[in-house]
Protein backbone atom coordinates (compact mmCIF):
# COMPACT_ATOMS: atom_id res chain seq x y z
CA UNK A 1 0.00 0.00 0.00
CA UNK A 2 1.02 3.43 0.41
CA UNK A 3 4.77 3.49 0.75
CA UNK A 4 5.82 6.37 1.72
CA UNK A 5 4.85 7.73 4.77
CA UNK A 6 3.95 11.70 5.20
CA UNK A 7 3.00 13.40 8.29
CA UNK A 8 -0.88 14.03 8.22
CA UNK A 9 -1.64 17.78 8.81
CA UNK A 10 -3.29 18.19 12.21
CA UNK A 11 -7.13 18.98 11.32
CA UNK A 12 -8.37 22.32 12.56
CA UNK A 13 -11.03 21.83 15.19
CA UNK A 14 -11.06 25.57 16.18
CA UNK A 15 -14.60 25.87 14.47
CA UNK A 16 -15.80 22.28 16.26
CA UNK A 17 -17.10 24.62 19.39
CA UNK A 18 -19.12 26.90 17.24
CA UNK A 19 -20.82 23.98 15.50
CA UNK A 20 -21.29 22.42 18.95
CA UNK A 21 -23.15 25.91 20.40
CA UNK A 22 -25.13 25.82 17.20
CA UNK A 23 -26.69 22.79 18.21
CA UNK A 24 -26.77 23.46 22.04
CA UNK A 25 -28.70 26.83 20.92
CA UNK A 26 -31.15 24.92 18.74
CA UNK A 27 -32.08 22.65 21.42
CA UNK A 28 -31.99 24.87 24.30
CA UNK A 29 -34.74 27.11 22.45
CA UNK A 30 -36.77 24.23 20.80
CA UNK A 31 -37.18 21.94 24.06
CA UNK A 32 -38.96 22.67 26.97
CA UNK A 33 -38.08 21.01 30.79
CA UNK A 34 -41.23 20.43 32.32
CA UNK A 35 -42.34 16.91 32.88
CA UNK A 36 -45.97 16.52 33.68
CA UNK A 37 -47.51 16.15 36.41
CA UNK A 38 -50.99 15.81 37.80
CA UNK A 39 -54.05 15.09 39.89
CA UNK A 40 -55.19 11.58 38.56
CA UNK A 41 -59.10 10.61 38.18
CA UNK A 42 -60.73 8.16 36.90
CA UNK A 43 -63.59 8.98 35.32
CA UNK A 44 -67.22 6.73 35.77
CA UNK A 45 -68.12 5.29 32.85
CA UNK A 46 -71.48 6.42 31.47
CA UNK A 47 -74.81 3.58 31.99
CA UNK A 48 -77.55 3.66 30.01
CA UNK A 49 -79.53 2.83 33.68
CA UNK A 50 -80.46 4.95 35.99
CA UNK A 51 -78.41 5.62 39.11
CA UNK A 52 -79.69 3.26 41.58
CA UNK A 53 -81.18 4.39 44.69
CA UNK A 54 -78.35 5.21 47.30
CA UNK A 55 -79.19 2.81 50.11
CA UNK A 56 -75.99 4.05 51.91
CA UNK A 57 -76.96 5.39 55.18
CA UNK A 58 -76.77 9.41 55.14
CA UNK A 59 -74.00 8.82 58.20
CA UNK A 60 -71.41 7.36 56.14
CA UNK A 61 -71.70 10.04 53.31
CA UNK A 62 -69.50 12.96 53.91
CA UNK A 63 -71.10 15.78 51.65
CA UNK A 64 -69.01 18.74 50.36
CA UNK A 65 -70.45 21.03 48.66
CA UNK A 66 -68.66 24.05 46.74
CA UNK A 67 -71.02 26.89 45.61
CA UNK A 68 -69.87 29.39 42.65
CA UNK A 69 -68.31 31.70 44.98
CA UNK A 70 -66.24 29.03 46.01
CA UNK A 71 -67.39 28.40 49.16
CA UNK A 72 -67.04 25.33 51.22
CA UNK A 73 -69.79 23.46 53.31
CA UNK A 74 -69.08 20.35 54.90
CA UNK A 75 -72.25 18.35 55.89
CA UNK A 76 -73.98 21.54 56.33
CA UNK A 77 -71.85 23.77 57.92
CA UNK A 78 -69.46 25.96 56.57
CA UNK A 79 -65.48 25.29 56.47
CA UNK A 80 -62.38 26.60 55.57
CA UNK A 81 -60.62 24.98 52.65
CA UNK A 82 -57.10 24.10 55.49
CA UNK A 83 -59.46 22.32 57.36
CA UNK A 84 -61.19 20.00 55.21
CA UNK A 85 -58.52 17.54 54.88
CA UNK A 86 -58.34 16.93 58.74
CA UNK A 87 -62.17 16.27 58.77
CA UNK A 88 -62.24 14.20 55.94
CA UNK A 89 -59.43 12.02 57.86
CA UNK A 90 -61.97 12.07 60.33
CA UNK A 91 -64.95 10.94 58.86
CA UNK A 92 -62.33 7.88 56.83
CA UNK A 93 -61.17 6.82 60.88
CA UNK A 94 -64.16 7.30 62.69
CA UNK A 95 -65.09 3.80 62.76
CA UNK A 96 -68.34 4.46 64.57
CA UNK A 97 -67.25 6.50 67.52
CA UNK A 98 -68.74 10.03 66.51
CA UNK A 99 -72.27 9.03 65.68
CA UNK A 100 -72.36 11.78 62.55
CA UNK A 101 -69.31 10.40 60.78
CA UNK A 102 -68.94 7.00 59.34
CA UNK A 103 -69.53 3.54 60.85
CA UNK A 104 -66.50 1.90 59.35
CA UNK A 105 -63.72 3.06 56.35
CA UNK A 106 -64.93 0.71 54.14
CA UNK A 107 -68.58 1.95 54.10
CA UNK A 108 -67.39 5.30 53.80
CA UNK A 109 -67.95 7.81 50.99
CA UNK A 110 -67.15 11.34 50.09
CA UNK A 111 -69.31 12.83 47.85
CA UNK A 112 -68.14 16.21 46.22
CA UNK A 113 -70.67 18.30 44.38
CA UNK A 114 -69.81 21.58 42.50
CA UNK A 115 -71.82 24.02 40.96
CA UNK A 116 -70.89 24.98 37.38
CA UNK A 117 -69.80 28.54 38.14
CA UNK A 118 -67.10 27.38 40.80
CA UNK A 119 -63.56 28.15 39.87
CA UNK A 120 -61.32 25.29 38.67
CA UNK A 121 -58.26 26.36 40.79
CA UNK A 122 -61.18 26.13 43.76
CA UNK A 123 -61.99 22.73 42.68
CA UNK A 124 -58.53 21.60 42.01
CA UNK A 125 -58.12 22.54 45.72
CA UNK A 126 -60.78 20.89 47.14
CA UNK A 127 -60.11 17.80 45.40
CA UNK A 128 -56.83 17.62 46.29
CA UNK A 129 -57.43 17.73 49.66
CA UNK A 130 -59.51 14.91 49.56
CA UNK A 131 -57.13 12.69 47.86
CA UNK A 132 -54.38 14.39 50.85
CA UNK A 133 -56.63 12.54 53.18
CA UNK A 134 -56.92 9.37 51.76
CA UNK A 135 -52.96 9.18 51.03
CA UNK A 136 -52.55 10.39 54.45
CA UNK A 137 -55.29 7.48 56.25
CA UNK A 138 -53.49 4.79 53.82
CA UNK A 139 -49.89 5.68 54.79
CA UNK A 140 -51.07 5.72 58.13
CA UNK A 141 -52.66 2.52 58.12
CA UNK A 142 -49.53 1.06 56.45
CA UNK A 143 -46.92 2.39 58.33
CA UNK A 144 -48.78 0.91 61.60
CA UNK A 145 -49.43 -2.75 60.16
CA UNK A 146 -46.07 -2.68 57.75
CA UNK A 147 -43.65 -0.33 59.09
CA UNK A 148 -43.61 1.14 55.65
CA UNK A 149 -45.87 4.06 54.08
CA UNK A 150 -47.99 3.47 52.02
CA UNK A 151 -46.14 4.83 48.64
CA UNK A 152 -42.75 2.80 49.42
CA UNK A 153 -44.91 -0.55 49.40
CA UNK A 154 -43.43 -1.85 46.02
CA UNK A 155 -46.30 -2.87 43.94
CA UNK A 156 -44.59 -6.33 42.43
CA UNK A 157 -43.47 -7.46 46.47
CA UNK A 158 -45.69 -6.19 48.32
CA UNK A 159 -49.18 -7.03 46.41
CA UNK A 160 -51.18 -8.29 48.90
CA UNK A 161 -50.30 -5.06 51.26
CA UNK A 162 -50.80 -2.80 48.85
CA UNK A 163 -54.55 -4.59 48.01
CA UNK A 164 -55.16 -4.75 52.24
CA UNK A 165 -54.70 -1.36 52.44
CA UNK A 166 -57.13 -0.35 49.17
CA UNK A 167 -59.48 -2.62 51.03
CA UNK A 168 -58.95 -1.10 54.40
CA UNK A 169 -59.86 2.30 52.67
CA UNK A 170 -61.04 2.08 49.73
CA UNK A 171 -61.23 5.44 47.43
CA UNK A 172 -64.53 5.91 46.88
CA UNK A 173 -64.94 9.72 46.00
CA UNK A 174 -68.14 10.44 44.06
CA UNK A 175 -68.82 13.48 42.24
CA UNK A 176 -72.38 14.43 41.39
CA UNK A 177 -73.40 15.83 38.42
CA UNK A 178 -72.56 19.86 39.04
CA UNK A 179 -75.46 21.90 39.60
CA UNK A 180 -75.72 25.68 37.98
CA UNK A 181 -77.44 27.72 40.69
CA UNK A 182 -74.57 30.60 40.76
CA UNK A 183 -74.19 31.03 37.36
CA UNK A 184 -71.26 30.74 34.74
CA UNK B 1 0.56 57.10 33.94
CA UNK B 2 2.65 54.27 32.95
CA UNK B 3 2.83 54.12 28.94
CA UNK B 4 1.98 50.59 28.15
CA UNK B 5 5.12 48.57 26.35
CA UNK B 6 4.24 47.95 22.64
CA UNK B 7 6.91 45.86 21.65
CA UNK B 8 9.49 43.39 22.90
CA UNK B 9 8.31 40.94 25.86
CA UNK B 10 7.62 37.68 25.13
CA UNK B 11 4.32 37.19 23.29
CA UNK B 12 1.70 35.33 25.30
CA UNK B 13 1.03 31.58 24.08
CA UNK B 14 -2.66 31.05 22.49
CA UNK B 15 -5.13 29.63 25.45
CA UNK B 16 -5.69 25.73 24.28
CA UNK B 17 -9.14 25.65 23.99
CA UNK B 18 -9.13 22.20 22.47
CA UNK B 19 -11.50 21.15 24.97
CA UNK B 20 -13.84 23.35 24.53
CA UNK B 21 -15.86 21.63 22.16
CA UNK B 22 -16.27 18.42 24.56
CA UNK B 23 -17.48 20.49 27.37
CA UNK B 24 -20.07 22.35 24.96
CA UNK B 25 -21.08 18.42 23.55
CA UNK B 26 -21.39 17.83 27.04
CA UNK B 27 -23.99 20.61 27.89
CA UNK B 28 -25.80 19.71 24.64
CA UNK B 29 -26.08 16.21 25.21
CA UNK B 30 -27.39 16.98 28.61
CA UNK B 31 -30.16 19.19 27.05
CA UNK B 32 -31.05 16.70 24.59
CA UNK B 33 -31.92 13.87 27.04
CA UNK B 34 -32.85 16.22 30.46
CA UNK B 35 -35.46 18.55 27.52
CA UNK B 36 -38.44 17.29 25.17
CA UNK B 37 -39.33 19.05 22.31
CA UNK B 38 -41.88 21.57 22.31
CA UNK B 39 -44.10 20.59 19.76
CA UNK B 40 -47.76 22.38 20.47
CA UNK B 41 -47.95 25.96 19.95
CA UNK B 42 -49.91 27.55 22.86
CA UNK B 43 -53.47 29.53 21.43
CA UNK B 44 -54.70 29.66 25.34
CA UNK B 45 -53.44 31.06 28.12
CA UNK B 46 -53.07 27.91 30.92
CA UNK B 47 -51.56 28.96 34.07
CA UNK B 48 -52.04 25.64 36.09
CA UNK B 49 -53.20 25.19 39.47
CA UNK B 50 -50.55 24.23 42.25
CA UNK B 51 -52.03 21.04 44.42
CA UNK B 52 -49.80 18.78 46.40
CA UNK B 53 -50.85 15.49 45.60
CA UNK B 54 -49.58 15.35 42.06
CA UNK B 55 -48.01 12.32 40.73
CA UNK B 56 -45.68 12.08 37.56
CA UNK B 57 -47.25 10.99 34.11
CA UNK B 58 -45.35 8.29 32.71
CA UNK B 59 -45.32 7.88 28.92
CA UNK B 60 -45.95 10.58 27.32
CA UNK B 61 -46.67 8.75 24.28
CA UNK B 62 -49.80 7.70 26.35
CA UNK B 63 -50.97 10.99 26.46
CA UNK B 64 -53.67 13.05 24.80
CA UNK B 65 -53.45 16.79 25.63
CA UNK B 66 -56.82 19.02 26.17
CA UNK B 67 -55.91 23.14 26.66
CA UNK B 68 -58.66 25.23 28.13
CA UNK B 69 -58.51 28.91 29.28
CA UNK B 70 -58.69 32.21 27.87
CA UNK B 71 -57.10 32.68 24.12
CA UNK B 72 -53.86 34.53 24.40
CA UNK B 73 -54.53 37.08 21.55
CA UNK B 74 -57.38 39.20 22.69
CA UNK B 75 -58.48 39.25 19.53
CA UNK B 76 -60.42 36.13 20.48
CA UNK B 77 -61.77 37.57 22.99
CA UNK B 78 -61.41 36.77 26.96
CA UNK B 79 -63.71 33.71 27.57
CA UNK B 80 -62.10 30.36 27.66
CA UNK B 81 -61.83 28.51 24.94
CA UNK B 82 -60.46 24.60 24.43
CA UNK B 83 -57.55 24.07 21.91
CA UNK B 84 -57.06 20.59 20.89
CA UNK B 85 -53.16 20.01 19.06
CA UNK B 86 -52.34 23.80 17.24
CA UNK B 87 -55.90 24.83 16.84
CA UNK B 88 -59.26 26.05 18.34
CA UNK B 89 -61.89 23.84 19.04
CA UNK B 90 -64.96 23.26 20.62
CA UNK B 91 -66.13 21.09 22.98
CA UNK B 92 -67.98 19.01 20.81
CA UNK B 93 -64.65 18.46 19.01
CA UNK B 94 -63.66 16.59 22.01
CA UNK B 95 -65.27 13.12 21.22
CA UNK B 96 -63.88 12.72 17.64
CA UNK B 97 -60.41 14.40 18.95
CA UNK B 98 -60.04 11.75 20.97
CA UNK B 99 -61.33 8.74 18.90
CA UNK B 100 -58.82 10.01 15.67
CA UNK B 101 -56.26 10.04 18.14
CA UNK B 102 -56.90 6.42 19.73
CA UNK B 103 -57.30 5.04 16.37
CA UNK B 104 -53.36 6.13 15.55
CA UNK B 105 -52.38 4.53 18.68
CA UNK B 106 -52.06 0.19 19.01
CA UNK B 107 -55.47 -1.28 20.28
CA UNK B 108 -53.67 -2.95 23.47
CA UNK B 109 -52.96 0.74 24.62
CA UNK B 110 -56.12 2.42 24.23
CA UNK B 111 -57.22 1.56 27.60
CA UNK B 112 -53.82 2.86 28.73
CA UNK B 113 -54.71 6.46 27.58
CA UNK B 114 -54.65 9.41 29.86
CA UNK B 115 -56.16 12.51 29.19
CA UNK B 116 -54.08 15.35 30.48
CA UNK B 117 -56.11 18.41 30.95
CA UNK B 118 -54.07 21.84 31.29
CA UNK B 119 -56.66 24.07 32.33
CA UNK B 120 -56.40 27.50 33.69
CA UNK B 121 -56.61 28.36 37.13
CA UNK B 122 -59.04 30.92 36.21
CA UNK B 123 -61.80 29.12 33.91
CA UNK B 124 -65.29 27.83 35.83
CA UNK B 125 -65.86 24.43 36.30
CA UNK B 126 -68.90 24.55 33.80
CA UNK B 127 -67.15 23.94 30.76
CA UNK B 128 -64.61 21.53 32.67
CA UNK B 129 -67.42 19.41 33.41
CA UNK B 130 -68.51 19.43 30.28
CA UNK B 131 -65.29 18.13 28.91
CA UNK B 132 -65.82 15.39 31.48
CA UNK B 133 -69.09 14.49 29.90
CA UNK B 134 -67.27 14.12 26.66
CA UNK B 135 -64.43 12.21 27.86
CA UNK B 136 -66.90 9.81 29.35
CA UNK B 137 -69.06 9.37 26.13
CA UNK B 138 -66.03 7.86 24.18
CA UNK B 139 -64.64 5.87 27.01
CA UNK B 140 -61.56 7.67 27.66
CA UNK B 141 -62.08 7.29 31.76
CA UNK B 142 -58.53 8.22 32.68
CA UNK B 143 -58.25 11.66 33.23
CA UNK B 144 -55.63 13.75 35.06
CA UNK B 145 -56.00 17.50 36.42
CA UNK B 146 -52.50 18.86 35.24
CA UNK B 147 -51.18 21.17 38.13
CA UNK B 148 -47.95 21.61 39.43
CA UNK B 149 -46.40 20.67 42.71
CA UNK B 150 -47.00 23.20 45.53
CA UNK B 151 -44.16 24.12 47.18
CA UNK B 152 -44.99 23.52 51.19
CA UNK B 153 -43.22 26.18 53.11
Amino acid sequence: MGSRRRDIPEINAGSMADIAFLLLVFFLVTTTMDIPTGLQVALPPISEEPPEDSKQKKREVLEVLVNAADQLLVEGSPLTIDRLQQKTIDHLTNEGKDPTLSTTSTAAIVSLKNDRGTSYDMYVHVYNELTAAYNRVRDDYSMQEYGKSYKDLDPQRDKDKIKAVKKKYPRKLSEAEPVSIGGE
Amino acid sequence: MAKFKKDGGRPTPAINTSALPDIVFMLLFFFMVATKMRDKEMKVKTQLPTATEVEKLEKKSRLHYIFVGPPLNAEFGTSPRVQLDDAFATVDDIQQYITLKNGEKDEKEVPFMTTSLKADKSVKMGIITDIKQELRQVNALKLSYTASKEVKD
